[in-house]
């Protein structure tokens, strides 16, 4: 909990909108200079737990500490280290770049001295010196994207939630972005909630991924991408044995659990292990439900897990 | 902060046409009931002079238009204070709010003090208007100021219903109506009862303005108005609070 280098940690997070449970026991921790790609099908719950993060809603159970300061008890001291896009920009269409961002930098209680030099410094970063005077009324989709992004990082912020900030953007804009994002990732924390895999795979260090309101996935992308050059195996067991019980099976090199039910298994050269699997499973009652080769993509995970959970028991 | 979102409120509203708007008419109709009312004087001066203890400049000018100003701010108040939540709801630039280290109580204050101040002002113009008076005859001024005071916690308590209705809605069009059908309703809750004791008396707006507009400054009255105040925005803090909890 102590860990001065955890910005953010969440603890058995959980929403319920009436009997519908819309996030359930969501844990989630990102260190100092981390991006962390938050994914999931439409629905699965992740602007609210991004709502819960930001204290724009607040949970039905768990606990969000920012930077060590709990964000229910002294939800002041721990918003003032937050910085949130949510999906719809909230942007005042009537105020110009410049009125707008003073009243952002002023709201997240930045001293008057430092507003002028917080907000040219956002404006440079986000590319919107040339529309300093504009209306945000005015300017294009991609503009005001840029806008919300400036006002979630305009005071200095230690995590930077960003809830879809490439939608709607052209491609040359959606690279201006992610070159963004990564400059943010260096100083300050990032959540970036996407649809795009790519877009997670080129700048995040770590995914996560939910599915109907649960987190189902948690690694690195660079474990990701040492897995993709592996020959592997995922396996689905409707009764798992102990993972060392997996290991034994000759040829299998390493098991990665993916969740409760799922498996990733590293193979070696020789020999092919698949048919002492089935055996192993059919005869000690494992209840094998998939098998299949490894995922070698993001989008591979990605279809996997959400897609599977239906029948998985 | 409450400062900050206070100045952001006015200027919203100063870059609105509506406000202006409003601000031109309400001008306009209260400038045209002074002249009428002074004229009417000017009529009658000769007569007045007669009686006894004739009414002065304040009384047969000043006061009415006053009371007829307060009916006016009934009229424009919720189209003022329709979009002060509903449409940060509506545009869900709430959640800058939201997400910003402030308070629920700090966003309500803010948003009524954005909105008292640009009343203030329309009231003060209308005190200026009766302290002309001054250029011609001598005004009581005890009776100016008891009416400028009554305006002003009418203002406010319109304000803060308007408020009230603005955080229940998304439609600012749906604040305005209620809002003003609470109101109307504050105004009028008396009329059905010809008991001059009945208790409706006490919660009549227009029976508490009464007072000030004759020059009375009764602990009462302004009691009645700064509850009324307080308790309306209490029950805006409730209800954004409310929100959050229950999403």
């Amino acid at each position: 909990m102590a860990d001065p280098a955890l910005t953010i940690s969440a603890q058995g997070l959980s929403r319920s909108f009436g009997a519908r449970w819309a996030v359930r026991d969501v844990t989630l921790e990102l260190k100092r200079g981390e991006v962390l790609g938050f994914l999931g099908p439409n629905g699965a719950g992740k602007t609210t737990t991004m709502q819960m993060l930001t204290g724009n809603l607040a949970p039905s159970a768990g606990s969000v500490s920012i930077c060590g300061v709990d964000l229910l008890d002294a939800p002041k001291q721990a918003k003032a280290r937050l910085g949130y896009l949510p999906e719809v920009p909230p942007l005042y269409k009537e105020l110009t770049v410049t009125e707008y961002l003073r009243l952002a930098a002023r709201l997240h209680r930045l001293p008057k001295v430092q507003v002028q030099a917080a907000v040219d410094l956002a404006m440079e970063r986000c590319g919107l010196l040339p529309m300093a005077k504009r209306l945000i009324g005015s300017l294009s989709k991609g503009y005001q994207q840029r806008v919300g992004i400036a006002q979630a990082v305009v005071h200095q912020p230690d995590v930077v939630i960003l809830d879809e900030p490439t939608v709607g953007l052209d491609p040359n804009q959606i690279r201006e972005i992610r070159a963004l994002i990564r400059e943010l990732g260096r100083d300050h924390s990032v959540i970036l909630s996407t649809h795009i895999l790519p877009e997670v795979e080129s700048v995040c260090d770590r995914v996560q991924i939910m599915n109907e309101g649960r987190m189902v996935y948690s690694d690195t992308i660079a474990a990701l991408k040492e897995a993709r050059d592996a020959r592997g195996l995922v396996v689905g067991l409707r009764r798992p044995p102990a993972v060392g019980e997996l290991a034994a099976i000759p040829g299998v090199a390493k098991v990665a659990p993916l969740s409760e039910h799922l498996f990733r298994l590293a193979l070696q050269e020789a020999p092919d292990p698949t048919d002492a699997l089935v055996e192993r499973s059919v005869r000690l009652n494992w209840g094998l439900v998939q098998l299949s080769p490894a995922q070698t993509s993001l989008e591979d995970v990605f279809v996997q897990l959400t897609q599977r959970e239906e029948t998985a028991p | 902060m409450i400062f900050t979102i206070a100045a952001k409120e006015l200027r919203s509203l100063f870059i609105s046409p509506l406000a202006w708007v409003i601000l031109g008419f309400l001008q306009l109709i209260m400038a045209w009931m002074f002249l009428s009312r002074l004229d009417a004087f000017l009529g009658v001066q000769s007569q007045l002079m007669a009686l006894p203890a004739p009414p002065g400049l304040t009384e047969v000018i000043v006061a009415p238009v006053f009371g007829a100003t307060a009916l006016l701010l009934l009229l424009a108040v919720p189209l003022l204070s329709m979009r002060l939540m509903a449409e940060e709801r509506r545009n869900q630039t709430i959640s800058l709010l939201l997400s910003a280290p402030v308070s629920m109580t700090e966003i309500v204050l803010g948003k009524f003090l954005g909105l008292l101040l640009f009343l203030l002002l329309l009231v003060g113009l209308l005190g200026l208007m009766g302290a002309s008076l001054y250029a011609g005859g001598s005004l009581d001024l005890g009776l100016l100021l008891a009416n400028l005071l009554g305006l002003a916690l009418m203002a406010a308590s319109f304000a803060a219903v308007g408020l009230f209705l603005s955080c229940l809605t998304q439609q600012p069009v749906v604040a305005a109506i209620g809002g003003f059908g609470v109101l109307l309703g504050l105004w009028l809750v008396n009329m059905s009862t010809a008991d001059p004791d009945s208790p409706l008396h006490l919660l009549s707006l227009l029976k508490h303005f009464e007072a000030f507009n004759k020059g009375l400054v009764d602990t009462a009255d302004l009691a009645y108005f700064l509850l009324l105040i307080a308790a309306f925005l209490a029950l805006s803090i409730r209800r954004l609070d409310g929100d959050r909890l229950r999403g």
